[in-house]
């Protein structure tokens, strides 16, 4: 298994790590057992999922929605399922209660 | 070289001395006896504008080399000293700075390890600090003290090297000691080791993750990196030697040979024992026609085996004064545990023998010597199979 | 004297992250939470030195990295040590040219309970007596829980850990939470708060704050561990916003002497609200939780002296 791994000579001295943030390379989705699904016609914007989110894992876009029953939005909040581990906070402190938590089937 | 004005300094000042010429940014130390005057030296020139150094009055040698380790993380040349308990307190970061490849370089003076609390000298906190991946040398005069704090940086901040490195002295018998010492000034002391950063260092415009957590799968590639650094340590100690000869006059080796072109018998010594040593051949051994030499030990970490080995294949027989005790070891003291296996990796039969003497700033005497000098000639005809499976207990009361 | 602080809103919260997904920390991790507003509010001209702890072996696996920062960890007891290096190290290049004087750099310290109220307070009482520029954060979650939540000096009285269990003769931990707030404040700092991951954009404003403030400061932060106090991980939020409902925790700050509770509560809500979501209060009886109210009771009491008026209010059922 750690055959395929650098040998000692091409690695930097000291064990520095030169990629900031560089654990996005990690996904940890396979901790999810529920899946935080967000209703985009009963969110309300109010940004709290992302703000509370431990993973940074909830995406504020600017991106336009427009509910049916013709209520505008100028963002639109996604979940990036990569690093998402299901814990239900979003869901928990949603006001609106527009994120379910879903049974994760893979 | 000639001519240069000479100043009646004792070790510790020797080793001030040095670190101002090599304009340290950051001094990080705790007061310990008997390296303390060290550091109130350097405090004296930062207070008097004579260096520009930030002094940091941590509260303990644990947070005196975790500073050092910080500010050398942010790319300060860094300066710190201790002894005994203090490096005791230091031994959990000891380790980290050398692993974490930092350029630190540490002053010893050294003094015997508690309990009972004891303020002299010996080499219990030397020894004790020999496996933790520091470069350590031991000086032998104020002059050698002096520059080898210079030699220090020189060694710790090449690229290929990136280790800290201990220069060691005897706490008392030099450390308050007053000898002549001519003094690098600080011009040409960093045209011999220029300031620059040869290593990583903490930069927001920059950033990178120092001290991470190393699984299986990679922490043993960092300690196979620290051994073959310890390797260019060696080659890097010999360059600089050279070049510090050419451009100061001083010759540095890692092993010192006294009187030992025609020698038959030798005494191993490190530090200051090795004067008394050094008199005895001279004054008696030499007038008693007894072809007797030292094998003065200056590099410590990496182990000059090779050096040692040769020159103990030509002898009768070697005595090994160690001033520390690896208790329970199947050797007795440190450098005789390393002169051993130097020897018996090389297949030199040579018998070696070990003296322990000098614990806790018990004198080594000039009849003392007589009595290691004795117990080394009477292996002369035997093979290492004859040699006392004990080391010779010197000095201490039955 | 205090300055007027704006009061973020969570739109002033910036959008761009600084503490990077897949770092291992558990699900619902309150630090977590901490750690990605903690770097949003620093900015990117921080330098991080961390201790060991939960934070540090989640987010630093080799070969990556969590932080966008550059970061450095020496040990456990020594964040405060490493960190006055790093900044005597940045004073002295700047004195000497190497950095540019107008450079900005803050360094920051962050450690756990267990780092910084107990096997780090030495380290910590230096760094803030000689006076370095640096902000020092605790996440406290109440228990060594990287090791496996054996209690700490920040252990809250009668909370479960391994090393304080439940049994014929203990009734898990007897003694009273260490009171570090208390003790940074023995120092004379410029400035000292609270926070508390529910109240972000709070933590944000004074976050901020210790980052502008020469000299040393010091945020002590209330950090739910969803396995270490036996908790929903959906109930982190919850948990950390009935701690101030209740009482339990109060988000105040210490600005030059001034003392300013930040977020008053006119009512509180039962102690027991907060004690019965965690599993390491399960064990309470009603004489215990009792107690731990008139505990709370008396805490709230000495705030609103302090304050001179009541800022905290009664328990209101």
């Amino acid at each position: 298994m750690t055959a395929q791994l650098p040998g000692w000579k091409s690695l930097p001295p000291g064990a520095v790590i030169t990629r900031p943030g560089s654990t996005v390379e990690y996904k940890t989705h396979d901790w999810r057992t529920l899946r935080p699904v967000i209703d985009q016609e009963r969110c309300i914007r109010c940004r709290l999922c992302w703000l509370y989110c431990p993973e940074g894992t909830i995406i504020e876009l600017d991106k336009p929605y427009t509910t049916k029953a013709g209520r505008k939005y100028t963002r639109t909040y996604e979940i990036n399922y990569d690093y998402c581990k299901g814990c239900g906070i979003c869901a928990q402190e949603c006001p609106a209660k527009a994120i379910k938590m879903i049974e994760e089937v893979r | 070289m000639a001519g240069k004005k000479k100043l009646p300094l004792s070790g510790n000042t020797a080793i001030a001395y040095a670190a101002k010429a090599a304009d340290v940014d950051v001094i990080s130390a705790y007061p310990i006896t008997p390296q303390t005057t060290i550091v109130e030296k350097l405090a004296e020139f930062v207070a008097n504008g004579e260096l520009n150094a930030e002094v940091i009055h941590v509260e303990s040698e644990h947070s005196a080399l975790s500073a050092a380790v910080g500010a050398s993380a942010a790319g300060a040349r860094v300066f710190t000293a201790s002894s005994s308990q203090g490096i005791a307190l230091m031994y959990e970061i000891m380790f980290i700075a050398s692993s974490m490849r930092l350029p630190i370089v540490m002053a010893m003076a050294t003094r015997a390890l508690s309990a009972p609390i004891n303020i002299w000298n010996d080499h219990g906190d030397f020894m004790a600090a020999s496996d933790t991946g520091w470069v350590m040398m031991m000086a032998h005069t104020n002059q050698e003290a002096h520059d080898d704090v210079i030699l220090a940086y020189k060694i710790a901040e090449h690229p290929d090297v990136l280790l800290p490195v201990i220069t060691a002295i005897d706490g008392y018998f030099m450390s308050h000691t007053i000898e002549p010492v001519e003094p690098i000034e600080r011009e040409e002391a960093l045209k011999f080791i220029p300031k620059k950063v040869t290593w990583r260092v903490l930069d927001p415009d920059n950033p990178v993750t120092m001290g991470p957590l190393g699984t299986p799968e990679w922490y043993y590639e960092f300690k196979r990196q620290q051994h073959e650094a310890m390797k260019k340590a060696r080659e890097v100690f010999d360059e600089a030697t050279k070049e510090f000869e050419k451009t100061f006059g001083r010759n540095y080796e890692p092993v010192e040979y006294f009187m030992m072109d025609d020698a038959e018998y030798a005494l191993v010594a490190m530090g200051s024992v090795a004067g008394n040593v050094k008199a005895y051949i001279v004054r008696e051994a030499r007038k008693r026609g007894i072809k007797l030499g030292l094998i003065r030990v200056k590099l410590f970490r990496p182990f000059p085996a090779e050096e040692i080995a040769e020159v103990i294949s030509n002898l009768k027989a070697v005595g090994v004064i160690d001033r520390a005790l690896a208790f329970g070891s199947s050797y007795g003291g440190p450098l005789y545990g390393d002169t051993l296996s130097a020897a018996y990796i090389r297949g030199i039969d040579t018998p070696i023998v070990n003296f322990v003497a000098g614990l806790g700033g018990r004198p080594v005497t000039f009849h003392d010597i007589k009595t290691m000098v004795d117990a080394t000639l009477a292996l002369d005809g035997k093979t290492r199979k004859d040699v006392p499976k004990e080391p010779y207990f010197i000095g201490v009361r039955e | 004297m205090s300055t007027k602080p704006k009061i973020p809103t969570i739109w002033d919260i910036p959008r761009e992250e600084l503490f990077a997904p897949g770092h291992r920390m558990c699900q619902g991790c309150g630090a977590a939470i901490l750690m990605r507003h903690i770097t949003k509010a620093l900015g990117k001209d921080a330098i991080i030195v961390e201790a060991t702890g939960c934070v540090e072996v989640t987010t630093t696996v080799y070969p990556q990295t969590a932080w966008k920062h550059p970061w450095l960890h020496i040990a456990f007891e020594n964040a405060a040590a490493g960190a006055s290096g790093v900044e005597a190290a940045i004073k002295a290049l700047k004195r000497k040219g190497v950095i540019p004087k107008d450079k900005k750099v803050k360094v920051v310290a962050i450690g756990g309970d267990g780092g910084t109220f107990d096997i780090g307070l030495q380290a910590l009482s230096g760094m803030l007596e000689r006076g370095h520029n640096v902000l020092y954060i605790v996440y406290d979650n109440e228990a060594y829980m990287n090791t496996g939540i054996q209690r700490s000096g920040a252990t809250p009285y009668k909370a479960w850990t391994t090393t304080t269990p439940v049994g014929k003769v203990w009734r898990g931990e007897w003694r009273p939470k260490k009171d570090i707030m208390g003790i940074v404040l023995a120092h004379r700092v410029p400035y000292a708060a609270t926070v508390n991951p529910a109240y972000i954009t709070d933590l944000y404003m004074k976050v901020r704050k210790a980052v502008e403030i020469e000299g040393p400061t010091f945020i002590h932060a209330f950090s739910p561990c969803t396995p270490g106090w036996r908790i929903d991980p959906a109930l982190t939020v919850t948990v950390a916003r009935l701690a101030v409902q209740t009482g339990v925790w109060i988000n105040y700050e210490v600005e030059n002497g001034e003392f300013r509770v930040t977020t008053p509560v006119s009512r509180r809500k039962p102690v027991r609200d907060y004690l019965k979501l965690q599993g390491r209060f399960r064990h309470l009886t009603e004489e215990e939780i009792a107690e731990i109210q008139r505990m709370v009771d008396e805490e709230v009491e000495r705030i609103n002296r302090l304050v001179g008026k009541t800022v905290i209010g009664p328990v209101v059922k």
